[in-house]
């Protein structure tokens, strides 16, 4: 019944989803290790990235590369925005403070696209050569397929030289190990929490320009779910360690297709149940996640 | 017992409530019912987060169950035939609307320990996202038990039930619950625990247990709720019970301060009455031609934001309002003010 090439099929979709929730997670797992703040908005500026996009794509003919890039700089500098104005004045409050106004933040951007853009889907075409299928021992594959792929490989690799070689990459390693420590070893925290809003926001519009060309379709909620099973595959890989938010946002992609692809298709429309079933379980028997080794407490 | 001055507020409630019934319009009957029902949903979340301070986000699910339940209970014959996998015995039963909301309120609390017991070893943060996903995990559940609860297409024809009595009814029983139970041992032990919960169980508090009390607890309020809730909009979905109603219970603790069962109250009048009007003005004001909705949602938001930045503790700051001691107490003993001078 499952043949190989079902099962190479199911792979390479898990591949695709978990490439987003990776992208996603990343951003997450960066502010919460230096500011122990789940970013509740981080899923709508997911949202904005997309919307952003189709602007671009529907209103003149740039291409597919420039169309993504765009809205990761500007919803980059709109993280940063959001922290200097909402966040920054909450420095050292209780952690729930922070949560609360993050759950503030997510309800704002949402209403505000609804505002001024409706609630309304609205479809999300992208130029036909994406959608060219190519097929190789009996397992289809888009254009797009693997350009997301590639072009989430491409930014973790970036992400990984960038954190490991540069400065300022050193520098918010050690404020997510310690930030005390770090601001009194002379490390400007204004600035590295800057750059770990800049690029989460930029790889959440990313990740959400991906989305909508998977899916076809942008509306004003799209984000709030991905941006919560995102924060699932942080924890699943390890909250606050990088290679932890990918390693567990492609864990949590291959288990998410695999939970559909292969139970009866009575069980697929439980498969939001199924992640957070799988976040209580991993919360309970390995609260610091695959990679994560703090002794910090969480359960 | 009920001493004589909460039995004079009481009565003043109930006079107001007489006057109110006999002065309203329809409309302002249903936003007055409505404010009553936010009343318990923000004090019951209050004992959770605000006094045992472990924040959940899950109060939507528990009113989920509350109202799904109830509803099922109450709801006419001929509505029933369209639900398919009721059980025969279910099917002939209609029972009485406090009986139903109470199965409601009982049945939450059953999840509520199913759940809790994993659920709250976790603190903090995780424990918001866990609830949250309870959340998600009862909202899939609705959508998806189709023989039960008809899926997206939801329960309609649920007789219209709740006036303000059974809304003021139950917020009073709330208040007066949680009131009881926060001056009481129990409470001592939750707000310990809030405070330093290393300390609370090395002085012999029961932290587990009581943490469980207080979700359980407030899962039941949360529960009646759901089912007042149910018997005043008559028709539910899944997407009836969204994080959306979370937050704004959330806003509504928040505005009030936690840790204050008066401020809950205050925090749920202002934060039904002011969305309500801009919900009226988001349909007349309008930017070209389009209608703002959202408008009352985004003022939401935004307050939220600017209460946390510039008066976390909220309006009331984790006091309580004095109401005026009308009757002076019988016996030192047994009063309310005896009890503030034994504090």
């Amino acid at each position: 019944m499952y043949s190989p090439s079902y099962f190479m099929q199911q792979f390479i979709n898990g591949l695709n989803l978990g490439s987003i929730y990776a992208l996603v997670a990343i951003g997450l797992t960066m502010v919460y290790g230096i500011l122990r703040l789940i970013n509740f908005a981080h899923g709508d500026l997911m949202m904005w990235g997309a919307y952003l996009a189709l602007a671009l794509i529907a209103n003149s003919f740039l291409p597919f590369g420039v169309a993504v890039l765009l809205p990761m700089l500007v919803i980059g500098l709109v993280g940063v925005l959001i922290e200097r104005i909402t966040y920054r004045p909450l420095r050292g409050a209780p952690e729930v403070a922070m949560l609360i106004t993050s759950l503030g933040v997510s309800t704002l951007i949402q209403n505000s696209t609804i505002m001024t853009l409706t609630a309304q889907p609205q479809s999300f075409r992208l130029p036909p050569g994406f959608k060219q299928l190519y097929e190789v021992g009996g397992v289809n594959f888009s254009s797009l397929d693997i350009l997301s792929f590639s072009l989430a490989i491409l930014l973790m690799i970036g992400l990984t030289l960038f954190v490991r070689r540069t400065r300022l990459g050193i520098a918010m390693r050690a404020s997510a190990e310690n930030l005390r420590a770090a601001y009194l070893m002379g490390i400007n925290i204004n600035q590295v929490i800057a750059t770990a809003f800049a690029i989460g926001s930029g790889l959440a519009a990313v990740a959400g320009c991906l989305w909508a060309a998977q899916y076809n379709t942008v509306e004003p909620f799209m984000g709030f779910l991905p941006g919560l099973k995102a924060f699932v595959a942080a924890v699943i890989g390890g909250i606050g360690v990088i290679p932890g938010a990918v390693l567990g946002g492609f864990l949590l992609g291959f288990a998410e297709i695999f939970f559909v692809g292969f139970l009866p298709p009575a069980f697929s429309g439980y498969r939001d149940a199924f992640v957070f079933a799988l976040l209580l379980m991993v919360l309970l028997i390995r609260p610091n996640g695959i990679l994560g080794s703090s002794t910090e407490e969480r359960a | 017992m009920l001493n004589r001055n909460a039995l004079f507020y009481l009565f003043i409630l109930v006079a107001l409530l007489a006057l109110a019934q006999l002065s309203l319009n329809n409309y302002y009957l249903r936003v007055l019912a409505v404010v009553g029902i936010n009343i318990i949903l923000t004090v019951s979340l209050n004992l959770t987060n605000g006094f045992t301070g472990d924040f959940s986000l899950g109060h939507a699910a528990f009113m989920a169950i509350g109202a799904y339940s109830a509803a099922l209970l109450t709801l006419p014959m001929q509505y029933k035939l369209a639900i398919t996998g009721l059980p025969f015995w279910l099917k002939e039963l209609s029972l009485p609307f406090v009986v139903a909301t109470v199965i409601g309120g009982l049945l939450a609390v059953l999840i509520a320990i199913i759940v809790g017991i994993p659920v709250l070893r976790l603190r903090g943060h995780y424990l918001a996202v866990a609830t949250l996903g309870l959340m998600v995990i009862v909202r899939v559940v609705a959508n998806n038990w189709q023989s039960i609860t008809r899926g997206a297409r939801g329960i309609n024809g649920i007789p219209a039930l709740t006036n303000i009595w059974w809304a003021y009814g139950w917020a009073f029983l709330t208040i007066y619950v949680v009131w009881r139970l926060v001056n009481s041992p129990y409470g001592r032990a939750m707000i310990a625990i809030r405070e330093d919960e290393l300390v609370a169980a090395s002085r012999g508090v029961q932290v587990f247990r009581t943490r469980l009390l207080a979700f359980a607890i407030s899962a039941f309020f949360a529960g009646a709720a759901g089912s007042l809730w149910a018997h005043q909009i008559t028709a539910i979905t899944p997407s009836s019970f969204s994080f959306l109603i979370t937050f704004n219970v959330v806003v509504m603790l928040i505005v009030g301060g936690m840790g204050s069962i008066s401020g809950s109250v205050i925090g749920a009048i202002v934060m039904t009455l002011v969305p309500e009007f801009l919900r009226r003005v988001e349909t007349e004001l309008t930017i070209g031609g389009n209608p703002l909705y959202g408008l009352s949602q985004i003022v939401v938001a935004i307050a939220t934001i600017l209460i946390m930045i510039f008066r976390r503790q909220g309006l009331l700051g984790g006091t309580e309002l004095r109401f005026p001691q009308i009757f002076t107490p019988s016996s030192p003993l047994s009063s309310a003010s005896g009890k503030r001078a034994l504090k």
